[in-house]
């Protein structure tokens, strides 16, 4: 409840943080006789970027919460996040492999390879949204393909989790590769490794919220499987869980919510991690309420954040994954003090 | 090109002799001078087998007309023609220290911020280190490259430089000056400011930067911020200017309104963002660019 107040709270707040640290900008909507100019300007501002930027970094945090709980429910293990079964480094992969296909012109500083391979360009606006997000989830998704192959499918947790490691550490490796040829891809790739809302306009927030959807109605239809696992692998079986099956599912999920997020925001730090952790110690609960409230939680943490990077040095932004950081692992630790290093771990033990 | 390869080892030997015996002949005059670090490099003699590890300083050695006492350049270096024959040496931030000594250069010009510089002159080769970053530094270091090579012209070389940005701004009618210019760096997006090496020769062309030198040389901005600043004119990367329409709300920046975005080729945007001697010719594509599609004072464009 307090998570729902706070979201919409945000989002109330989201719409009066712009470019030049807070400016409401309700006084010249509700009043447009007196400014006609002024009334348009401030209708599209809060229409076009505010309303759907902070949607959007809503909607981000709460598919990493949501994919956060499923990543530690599905590995047993409380420092498991969206990431591991390698999708940020399989969508680094496919932006640096976008950007590098483009000449590295994305960027215009740094010098351009002499041999620089350069694509064809084509301006349809489909290629380049293709070009960029559609990179970013096909290698977020072809990652944890390789991953499930690696791991000779989702049987084995222990073999999951370092097939997962594994192909992060070597797609890492080869978007370094991809960069080192492609120099001026170099800024842009670090705008999508410490992840902006910047761009996200209503047709992600769409994508976002219907990837939410489904995700979250399967996280909800799994919890049982996610609460069986929690007592052990041997307790989840006599409990008659078809657990291969369901496994793959909550993969194929976890696989989607991370897509989709990085796709549209880039790699947005410990948000998956830290949410679970946040309801966790608040409350201890099934896995059912608590995918549900670890996804409300990324949703707060990652707004609360996107305003902060907007509002603390405006016009500039700050890049949002450091505030995820900062916010997130300043409330964990706080917390954890406050209950003498006691955190709740939901039964992960 | 003539392929000495294959010419039998003495006849190099000999040849080697004699350019010593030349080099010996000249009288040496002993080189002193203070690089971008605050360290004094003495030098012998002009140097004559130079490694350049940065893109910018290659080019003032070419333009300085020295560009054949250069051995080896970096991987980034690809102006003008000629330094593509010479051997690569890995980049400014990863060069293969190896690669440089097998060079035996008597000096190698690097960026001040550069990690090998330590490890080169413990192995005793000299590193001259210059930081180009504004106008007033693709002077200055026009200047110590010139006494570094003993070429007494660099002040004319830079004075036609200056005149041709100078000739650019002239070119552009009276009706584009105070134009409001977004330059977008990248897709942070990043914007060239006023305090940047871009913004200085946009400041020159006599149009206004949205972005204000408190910002510093290359803010990361919130979009929103260009929205509002409403530019008359943006210039950008070829590959971003298709993208520029799908971003939330730029659609009624006037720039993208009234086809107003300039989109420049990867070779065009090397020659805007380097700070070295091809500036003129930076301020020239900028000038082509407000010339072609700025807006004429009062006069609008058809919507």
């Amino acid at each position: 409840m307090t998570l729902a107040a706070l979201s919409a709270g945000l989002l109330v707040l989201g719409t009066g943080i712009g470019s030049a640290g807070f400016e409401g900008m309700l006084a010249p909507l509700l009043d447009p006789a007196a400014d006609p100019a002024q009334a348009a300007m401030a209708r599209q501002i809060v229409w076009e970027i505010r309303l759907p930027r902070t949607l959007g970094a809503w909607l981000a945090g709460a598919l990493l919460g949501l994919a956060g709980a499923l990543a530690q429910g599905l590995f047993r293990n409380p420092l498991a996040d969206p990431y591991l079964l390698g999708s940020a480094a399989g969508a680094s992969l496919g932006v640096a492999l976008a950007l590098a296909a483009m000449g590295g012109a994305a960027g215009m500083l740094g010098g351009s390879m002499r041999s620089a391979a350069t694509v064809g360009l084509s301006s349809s606006d489909i290629w380049v949204r293709l070009g960029f997000t559609g990179a970013a989830f096909a290698g977020a998704v072809l990652a944890v393909v390789l991953t499930l192959a690696l791991a000779r499918g989702v049987q084995h947790t222990l073999r999951l989790l370092l097939a997962g490691v594994i192909v992060g550490v070597v797609l890492g490796a080869l978007s370094s590769l991809v960069l080192l040829f492609s120099p001026d891809s170099l800024q842009a790739m670090q705008a999508f490794m410490l992840g902006s809302t910047g761009f996200v306009g209503w047709s992600a927030c769409a994508l976002m919220a219907g990837a939410w959807l489904l995700t979250a109605s399967a996280a909800w239809l799994l919890a049982r499987a996610l609460d069986g696992l929690a007592l052990g692998e041997a307790t989840a079986r006599s409990l008659g869980l078809a657990l291969g099956p369901l496994r793959a599912a909550l993969v194929a999920a976890l696989a989607l919510a991370t897509g989709t997020a990085v796709a549209q925001t880039g790699l947005i730090a410990f948000v998956g991690l830290a949410a679970p952790h946040l309801v966790r110690a608040a409350f201890s609960l099934p896995h059912r309420r608590l995918v549900l409230l670890a996804s409300l939680m990324g949703g707060v943490l990652l707004t609360a954040a996107d305003l902060l990077a907007r509002a603390l040095i405006a016009p500039q932004e700050l890049p949002v994954g450091i505030l995820t950081a900062v916010l997130g692992g300043g409330y964990l630790l706080w917390l954890m003090h406050r209950r003498g290093g006691h955190l709740g771990t939901g039964g992960l033990h | 090109m003539p392929d000495t390869s294959t010419a039998p080892k003495n006849r190099t030997v000999h040849w080697l002799l004699l350019l010593l015996a030349l080099l010996l002949a000249t009288p040496a005059r002993a080189l002193d001078l203070t690089d971008d670090r605050g360290v004094r490099i003495t030098l012998d003699a002009p140097p004559q087998r130079i490694v350049s590890l940065l893109p910018s300083l290659t080019e003032t050695v070419c333009h300085l007309g020295q560009c054949h006492r250069l051995v080896g350049v970096d991987r980034y270096s690809n102006w003008p023609e000629a330094v593509h024959r010479l051997p690569q040496v890995g980049g400014g931030l990863d060069p293969s220290i190896e690669a440089i000594v097998a060079l035996r250069p008597d000096l190698v010009l690097a960026g001040t911020s550069m990690r090998a510089i330590a490890r080169l002159e413990a192995l005793g080769v000299k590193v001259v280190a210059l930081e180009p970053r504004t106008h007033a530094d693709v002077r200055r270091v026009l200047g110590k490259v010139g006494v570094l090579l003993g070429v007494d012209d660099a002040q004319r070389v830079w004075r036609e430089i200056d005149a041709g940005v100078s000739a650019a701004a002239q070119s552009l009618p009276a009706q584009v000056q105070g134009t409001r210019v977004y330059f977008e760096v990248n897709r942070g997006p990043y914007g060239a400011g006023e305090a940047s090496f871009i913004g200085e020769t946009l400041a020159r062309l006599g149009v206004r930067n949205i972005l204000p030198a408190t910002l510093g040389p290359f803010p990361k901005l919130n979009p929103e911020f260009v929205v509002r600043a409403n530019p008359d004119l943006i210039m950008v990367g070829a590959r971003d200017g298709a993208e520029l329409h799908n971003r939330p709300g730029w659609g009624a920046i006037r720039a993208l309104r009234e086809q107003r975005v300039c989109s420049f080729a990867p070779a065009e945007a090397e020659v805007l963002v380097r700070p070295g001697p091809r500036m003129a010719e930076a301020a020239r594509l900028m000038a082509r660019c407000l010339a072609d599609k700025a807006p004429r004072g009062a006069q609008r464009a058809a919507p």
